[in-house]
């Protein structure tokens, strides 16, 4: 079988960099639909984004437009619409190469999601570099989702999952992390932002730390990419996983960013359609990277839709995201920790997005469901952090995690909210 | 719109602020933990039988009000009744927190206040935990189970 895949022809297609002076959060509210509805009677004040984003119209808008106008299977027909479908296809690679400041688009890889890129890595860099007696090191703020994989892994290989601490800040001991990082460490996994404490690790200096011993890092940016500016190559990092749908793009899709010389050598995923250059019963030879790792017909209007999302995220600005969210976090901290019987969990230096408390004699269940009542959307559980919440001596918190169209209003409602549960359990 | 008074009623807060029967039970016979990984709610029952009988009932653990009032309320219910006459109150109980079936008060007593739940879909784990806690003790399962 022959392939011809070519690039987009137009460079168009690519991130238009518009510089957008200030954040108008008012006019920003009006792309994104959901934020209409009504719930329970009240506005929608939605502070889940940590565990999804809401859709900017854009986005949906470019899933519709796929479906209506584009839809084919890609990278192989010859006829036009499977053009231009490979095409729309390859622009969204281009747009998360840009997203993430990788060197090539080849290192992008379109995944389901952040859990399945770091799947990716650990069942095929994984699986070929770890051996019995080896060691993976994770952080103990990670999420289920950079813990389980590499526990699956260490169990098939006989080797150890090592944990570096963190302090009740919920910030990670680095001097832990010398500790740690020995010949037998194989890589390192970490998140960017932490979801269930917001902790903004410091990456830079663990991959030089990690670097400086030969031990190659991945990132788990499912927190990060839709909060803060990234830049691979600046991290240093070598692999970074993060999902569409909380970066405000659809379910489904997902990226793994990995340095082409490792990508190169790390042996194929899943086998299938595409992923392969030549098959016979004897032997088949595989495709080149990435469609190396993506076998099978993948999530093309998925990748349209984020395509749709990454552009207009950068339309607004990262930094600018970044700094509205930064203003809200500060504001809601302030006003949260002012509420009688609260304990915020997680207080690092550097946080992002993320603000968990608990109430004294009410569990967050309840305190979810009393603010549901108002139309006020927050998180309550252990956030697919078991650990995070033994380390801190809870079974579970309440989690506010907020979205480039959050305001200071919707902060207020909340913190009115929390008075409104004292009142219930008084 | 559902009211939330009709789930946070008072006897149910009374109970998830001073359970009763808060307590491990050294003479159990029966005992099974119950968990819900979607809240990391967690409970275990203890039930002393003798012959076909609930001699005695207790429970430990953590959870939200409407957990810990259930699993209080339950043990309260459950004293001196017979272990079929407890599987017939937890179908009542669970007919009627799940919307089935309204009214029943008159076999369910006080549990009648749990009512509320119906209109809460996500929260009907929440009322049923200790329940299903208990179901398993008496079977005498061995492994803890879940809500999942």
């Amino acid at each position: 079988m022959t392939k011809l895949l070519r690039m987009p022809s137009n460079p168009g297609q690519a991130v238009a960099h518009e510089i957008t002076l200030g954040f108008d959060v008012e006019r920003v509210r009006a792309d994104f639909p959901i934020l209409q509805t009504k719930i329970h009677g009240h506005n929608l004040v939605y502070l889940d984004n940590a565990a999804t984003s809401q859709k900017p119209k854009a986005a949906i808008a470019a899933i519709t437009r796929y479906y209506e106008r584009d839809n084919a299977n890609i990278h192989r027909g010859v006829h036009y619409l499977s053009e231009r479908a490979t095409a729309e296809f390859e622009a969204a690679r281009k747009t998360v190469q840009m997203f993430l400041n990788a060197p090539y688009p080849a290192e992008i890889v379109f995944v389901r999601g952040a859990t399945e890129a770091i799947n990716l890595v650990a069942q095929t860099y994984g699986r070929a570099t770890v051996s019995a007696g080896d060691e993976v090191v994770i952080t103990a703020l990670e999420h289920h989702s950079n813990i389980v994989p590499w526990q699956m892994l260490c169990e098939e290989k006989g080797a150890m999952l090592r944990i570096v601490p963190i302090n009740d800040d919920g910030d990670l001991i680095l001097e832990e992390l010398d500790r740690l990082l020995g010949p037998r460490t194989k890589i390192v996994a970490v998140s960017h932002v932490s979801n269930a404490l917001g902790t903004v690790n410091a990456i830079t200096d663990i991959v030089q730390r990690s670097h400086a011993k030969n031990i190659p890092v991945l990132i788990d940016g499912a927190q990060a990419a839709p909060r803060l500016t990234v830049d691979v190559q600046k991290l240093g990092c070598d692999f970074y996983a993060f999902s569409g749908h909380k970066a405000y793009g659809p379910t489904g899709i997902g990226i793994l960013y990995g340095k082409s010389d490792l990508l190169e050598a790390m042996p194929p995923y899943q086998g299938g359609g595409d992923m392969i250059r030549s098959v016979t019963f004897e032997k088949t030879i595989y495709n080149k990277i990435p469609h190396k790792f993506e076998a099978g017909t993948p999530d093309m209007s998925g990748a349209v839709g984020l395509n749709a999302a990454l552009k207009y995220l950068n339309r607004l600005g990262m930094d600018n995201i970044a700094a509205h969210e930064a203003e809200l976090l500060a504001y809601a901290t302030d006003a949260i920790s002012r509420i009688p019987g609260i304990r915020v969990i997680g207080t690092a230096k550097e946080k992002a997005g993320v603000l968990s408390f608990v109430m004294e004699g009410v569990h967050p269940h309840d305190i979810g469901t009393i603010l549901d009542q108002e139309g006020i959307a927050i998180r309550t559980g252990h956030h697919c952090a078991q650990p995070v919440m033994e380390r801190f001596g809870v079974d579970a918190t309440a989690r506010v995690s907020l979205g480039l169209y959050n305001t200071k209003q919707e902060i207020d409602a909340l913190v009115r909210g929390i008075h409104n549960i004292r009142k219930v359990f008084a | 719109m559902p009211d939330l008074r009709e789930l946070y009623q008072e006897l149910i807060l009374e109970h998830s602020k001073s359970p009763r029967n808060y307590r491990r039970l050294a003479q159990a016979n029966r005992k099974a933990e119950g968990y819900n990984p979607l809240c990391g709610d967690h409970f275990t029952v203890y039930v002393q039988t003798s012959g076909d009988a609930i001699h005695d009932i207790s429970f430990q653990g953590s959870g939200c009000a409407i957990s810990k009032a259930s699993a209080s309320m339950m043990t309260q219910s459950l004293k001196g009744k017979t272990t079929q006459e407890a599987r017939e109150l937890f179908e009542h109980f669970h007919r009627t927190v799940t919307g089935e079936k309204n009214g029943e008060s008159a076999q369910l007593g006080k549990l009648s206040v749990f009512a509320g739940v119906a209109e809460f879909p996500t929260r009907v784990k929440c009322a049923t935990l200790a329940w299903h806690t208990l179901e398993a003790a008496l079977q005498g399962k061995q492994d803890p189970i879940s809500t999942e």
